[in-house]
């Protein structure tokens, strides 16, 4: 069990690496299996080990109606059959055929064909013989909680600043997650497709991101402010802009994985845990990049206003602050965040798509809501709550499937119990 | 000429197809929630997921077509339940904040390998596995049909000014019913309303000279489920109508505009905001019953941009009216297939292949939703006096 | 005085009424011969700051009590109190409140207004995007059109329906509202949406009426038709408790008067005499101990218009303080 489940999470974890490699090297497939609509579907699958692809593995496909044929994997471990007829197909593995230093605890899994007309994808658990001596439970767990971390601080980053437009504003800004997604798109225009350095072109991501905020507000928020248009209005309003952005991004990349590097990643290993050079980094800037905007929002001037406007905007108008300038600013820094996340987080998965932002949205808003709407802290600690659950409950049973929806889950049922989240003050809610 | 009547007669077909009408069922549902009660639902997709798994699921395992309705509104019923009992007391955002996970974590669930016999997981649930009990009922016979065999052809042979004039003459009626409907009491009456039904039939008599549209009879995508599709509308708009005119419904504006005043007239609120959300809950599991009628039960195509989708449909026809829903999801979807068909016709590949007018469309879509929301919140049908956002 | 004459008085006699309340326990929280209004131990706290801590209070039944106090004093926080809007934090701790025999003590805001105490607000809940007629049959009570599923048959509720309709015809045409039926709420001026409130919390025929500062924004043409009303109100037998600023008002109209400082309840009395009070005048003015509040010379509304002017000035010297 225990194996099986660090096999999942190492399937989901190369999950993104997998599509990439297979969207770039289609011809490495020895056959190609095409499926005919209504008449033929393929099942296909990749047979790799968390070390590397297995390949001249003997596979045996059994079916309804007698159906039974042996397959091979090729060269980059890729396998696939055709079928004709749906249902249900088991997929065994011929253990003989394993190299000797690779082992399975699950030789074969079943299949289900629903239609014809596709392509069904199988994955088949096999691990090298050593790993599993070495990896115990407690290893797994602190290999988790890295991984939770990175993922939080990567969250942490996006929704501070949806927190602080929350609390500024009033507003749930659903195309917060656009953000997102646009600064790893414009790293890949910018470093993989215009070969920038990383740095450079990291650093013009986030002052472009940073741009599309002031300007943002310049020609749509404020103006929409000052229209009077009710919270509710302008959170549809940020619906429509989510849609048209995402579509924007599906128009000119397509619904493919990009890169913002062209290199795999280099990877270091301290005891348990394995993991790669740009994950670290990521780590550590996320780090400094959270501590100067806490800073900023303790002991500079401009933060003090900021949580002052969060507070009370009537009373800090009244007390000669300029919202608007406040609430500018806010926006600028909030959208620089989100696009550093995104860049930071299409080099740690390696990769980025049209709707990246769209699966993260709602950890983002289960991070802000977990914190207590509007606090900048709260947000910080509800992103790093979401990205451990998200990352460790695969390990502590919970069904691979099920690690978004556990996030949820959590979200909804602190919610019950103590709605102003857990750093929100009890008087905001009602 | 042609390649307009071909992008028209394209619209025409997305107007009527069985899946606007399941959007058009969900967007009335949407309706009482949002329009009328003001309960920001982002989940009703959720609801639309819940009816088409319980339906889908219950006759693949061979139970009868009726044990999947009552699954697929049950689901729905205890989903409202479970979302209401806690938020509805809470500020209106944290019910919009519930709703779009808890659908998520429907969609996480079903589309979970775990489930694989049930919900038959990312895959979902092929039509071919539970649509036979629906047309095994239909009563319209095989072959297929034209709805109304005569059409523009068969006048002085097709010439263009046939077919512009009988354009001109169908947007002068939906111009005038447009207006009836906005100007309010177009019912009042058996003389205004049999002017209405005269209007609306002679339109639709119209539309269908203009731009005929053959199906099959029953078949996968025929007839019988568009008749079915579109009879529900009917049923539903008219339940929705009894509904909002009466005591129970001017007790749901009086909540959108304030709770508190409605409590203190000694009116359980918590008990009507949850009957309401119950009730457009279920709109919404028959919606996505007959969203999956023609097609299959795929939960990523039931997600959170389905529920934005009957937003947009909602805000374009008018919140809070009794048409609006159905007019907002119609012209929805045939501006939205209008819309990528002329891209297709008339912007050259270079600029935008196929492909992309598809995501052209869809940007607009998106566009479209916040200048309404910005400039004409009402919709069309709507009267902006008594239309409030309120949360 | 004798407990036993209380019910057959008749109370719409001003003669009989001063006779009642001369009886009366003139001291704060004093005990009522027939009080429809019952609060014991009633606190709530805003964070560190105590907004209400009243010991007992009683409000006799078919009377008009006045419920005054400098601002800040918590009388509209005491008001969501006893009507469910707000929870004391005293609840469960000897926190216990009853209106007409029957606790109140967990009881919600809808629950409250059904027992018979139905409560206006200080800034008017007119509901403005719907019509004044459809803001009045609101208010009544016990609507069958109101379930769900009868709702959609309009043959199980037309006749009351109806029935509701001329009532609320009936209470339109009383407060001058007859004309404005169609009307949206919104339409009407800050005096008007006061009456509707009003005349809508009649709808569900209360024993009780509570009024959040009627008086607050009518104007004066209307002010004098308002204060009829409550004073007809209470010669029909109905019980009135009212929140108000202007002394005018209430000396003009109230049988007793209850006063707040701080959060807590400090005076009792006839409104003729309780003005002279020293705790009030204490309490209530702080700086102006040296003018006499039963002074009526004092009570012109341009005098009591400066002193409030003074009240809020220092209140708003105090916030921009904090």
């Amino acid at each position: 069990m225990v194996r099986g489940v660090a096999g999942l999470v190492l399937a989901l974890l190369l999950t993104p690496l997998i599509a990439l490699i297979s969207s770039g090297a289609a011809n490495a497939v020895d056959t190609l299996c095409l499926a005919e609509a209504d008449k033929t579907a393929c099942i296909a699958g990749t047979l790799r080990t968390e070390a590397d692809v297995v390949p001249d593995v003997t596979l045996t496909i059994t079916g309804p109606g007698g159906f039974s044929e042996e397959v091979t994997t090729g060269e980059t471990g890729k396998w696939n059959v055709q079928v004709t007829e749906p249902g249900a197909y088991v997929v065994k593995i011929d253990e003989d055929s394993l190299p000797d230093d690779v082992v399975t605890d699950h030789p074969e899994v079943t299949i289900n064909v629903g239609r014809l007309g596709a392509t069904q994808a199988a994955t088949l658990d096999v691990r090298t013989g050593s790993y599993s001596a070495e990896s115990s439970k407690f290893d797994e767990l602190v290999q988790s909680t890295v991984n939770g971390l990175r993922l939080g601080l990567l969250l942490a980053l996006a929704s501070v600043g949806l927190s602080l437009i929350y609390g500024t504003t009033g507003l749930s800004n659903f195309a917060h997650a656009e953000q997102v997604t646009l600064g790893g798109i414009l790293g890949y225009y910018l470093i993989n497709r215009g070969g920038l350095s990383l740095i450079v072109g990291g650093i013009l991501v986030v002052v472009i991101c940073a741009f599309t905020g002031w300007f943002q507000d310049r020609v749509l928020w404020q103006p929409l402010r000052r229209r009077g248009l009710g919270l509710t209005q302008l959170m549809i309003v940020t619906i429509g802009l989510s849609l048209a952005l995402q579509y924007c991004y599906q128009y000119f990349v397509g619904a493919r994985t990009v890169r913002v590097v062209q290199d795999n990643p280099e990877v270091s290993t301290f005891g348990p845990i394995t993991i790669t050079n740009q994950s670290i980094v990521a780590m550590a800037i996320s780090v400094v990049v959270l501590a100067a905007v806490g800073y900023a929002l303790l002991r500079t001037r401009i933060g003090r206003a900021t949580r002052a406007v969060s507070d009370n905007p009537a009373l800090a108008a009244a007390s000669g602050i300029d919202t608007d300038k406040v609430i500018r600013l806010v926006w600028t820094v909030a959208m620089a965040l989100a696009g550093l996340s995104g860049l930071l987080y299409a080099l740690v998965t390696n990769g980025i798509k049209w709707d990246t932002g769209l699966q993260i949205l709602l950890l983002l808003f289960a991070a802000v809501t977990l914190g207590g709407l509007g606090t900048a802290f709260g947000a910080l600690l509800g992103a790093l709550i979401i990205g451990l659950v998200v990352e460790i409950s695969p390990v502590l049973g919970m069904p691979g499937d099920f690690k978004y929806a556990t996030a949820l889950l959590i979200l909804i049922l602190l919610l019950l119990v103590r709605p102003q989240g857990l750093l929100g003050k009890p008087q905001r809610v009602g | 000429m042609d390649t307009i009547q071909l992008i028209l007669n394209g619209m025409m077909r997305e107007a009527l197809s069985p899946q606007t009408a399941a959007v058009a069922i969900a967007v009335i549902g949407l309706n009482i929630h949002f329009g009328f009660t003001g309960l920001l639902n982002m989940g009703q997709s959720g609801f639309m997921l819940l009816g088409a798994y319980g339906f889908a699921i219950s006759i693949w395992h061979d139970l009868p077509m009726v044990v999947g309705l009552l699954f697929g509104f049950g689901a729905a019923l205890i989903f409202a339940l479970i979302l209401g009992a806690p938020t509805l007391k809470l500020r209106g955002d944290y019910l919009a904040i519930v709703t779009i996970s808890a659908a998520e974590i429907i969609r996480y669930v079903g589309r979970s390998a775990l489930l694989t016999d049930f919900t038959g997981s990312a895959q979902g649930i092929p039509g071919s596995q539970y649509r036979s009990s629906f047309t095994g009922l239909s009563f319209f016979g095989s072959g297929s049909f034209t709805l109304i065999p005569f059409n523009y052809t068969d006048v002085a042979d097709g010439a263009a000014w046939v077919r512009v004039l009988g354009w001109a003459i169908a947007i002068a009626i939906v111009v005038v019913l447009v207006l009836r409907l906005r100007r309010g009491g177009a019912f009042n009456g058996i003389a205004q309303a049999a002017l209405m039904g005269l209007l609306l039939v002679a339109g639709v008599f119209l539309l269908f000279f203009l731009f005929p549209v053959p199906n099959q009879r029953t078949g996968v995508n025929g007839w019988w489920v568009r008749f079915v599709a579109w009879g529900l509308v009917l049923l539903c708009t008219f339940v929705v109508y009894l509904l909002v005119r009466s005591p129970w419904g001017r007790l749901l504006r009086g909540i959108r505009e304030d709770e508190d005043a409605i409590r203190s007239l000694g009116k359980n609120v918590f008990s009507i905001k949850m009957q309401a959300l119950i009730i457009g809950g279920l709109f919404g599991a028959l919606g996505g019953i007959v969203y999956v009628l023609p097609a299959s039960v795929q939960p990523d195509s039931m997600g959170r941009s389905l529920t934005f989708f009957c937003y947009t449909a909602l805000l374009i026809g008018g919140a809070a009216t009794i048409f609006g829903p159905v007019l907002g999801a119609v012209i929805f979807f045939a501006a939205r297939i209008g819309i990528k068909y002329t891209a297709a016709a008339y912007v050259p590949d270079s600029i935008m292949n196929n492909q992309q007018t598809e995501q052209f469309s869809y940007i607009v879509v998106g566009v479209a939703l916040m200048l309404i929301v910005i400039f004409r919140p009402q919709g069309i049908l709507g009267n902006k006096r008594e239309l409030r956002f309120n949360v | 005085m004798s407990d036993q004459t209380v019910a057959s008085r008749n109370l719409a006699d001003p003669v009989a009424r001063r006779e009642l309340v001369s009886g009366f326990d003139a001291s704060p929280g004093g005990s009522k011969p027939d009080s429809i209004l019952l609060v014991d131990k009633i606190t709530r706290q805003f964070g560190g700051m105590t907004a209400v801590d009243v010991e007992h209070l009683e409000v006799q039944r078919g009377l008009i009590t006045a419920l005054i106090g400098p601002n800040g004093a918590g009388k509209t926080t005491f008001f969501n109190l006893i009507t469910g809007f707000d929870r004391p934090t005293s609840a469960g701790k000897g926190a216990h409140w009853a209106f007409d025999g029957r606790t109140l003590d967990k009881t919600s805001a809808s629950s409250v207004a059904q027992a018979g105490m139905v409560r206006t607000f200080q800034l008017t809940k007119a509901l403005s995007a719907m019509t004044v007629i459809e803001n009045m049959m609101l208010g009544a009570q016990n609507q069958a059109g109101e379930n769900l599923f009868k709702s959609m048959f309009r043959g199980s509720w037309r006749k009351q329906e109806q029935e509701i309709e001329a009532k609320a015809d009936e209470l339109l045409a009383r407060f001058k509202l007859y004309e404005k039926k169609d009307d949206y709420a919104g339409s009407l001026s800050g005096g008007q949406r006061k009456l509707l409130e009003m005349a809508r919390a009649l709808m569900s025929d209360p024993k009780m009426i509570m009024l959040d500062e009627p008086m607050a924004g009518v104007n004066p043409a209307l002010t004098q038709s308002l204060l009829g009303h409550i004073q007809g109100l209470r010669d029909e037998g109905m019980t009135v408790l009212f929140v108000e600023h202007d002394m005018h008002v209430v000396r003009h109209i109230s049988d007793w008067v209850a006063v707040m400082a701080e959060g807590r309840l400090v005076a009792e009395g006839p409104a003729d005499t309780v003005m002279s009070n020293p705790a009030v005048i204490d309490a209530y003015l702080g700086a102006h101990h040296d003018t006499d509040l039963g002074d009526d010379a004092l009570l012109s509304d341009e005098a009591f218009e400066q002193i409030e002017g003074e009240v809020e000035a220092e209140r708003e010297a105090e916030e921009e303080q904090q």
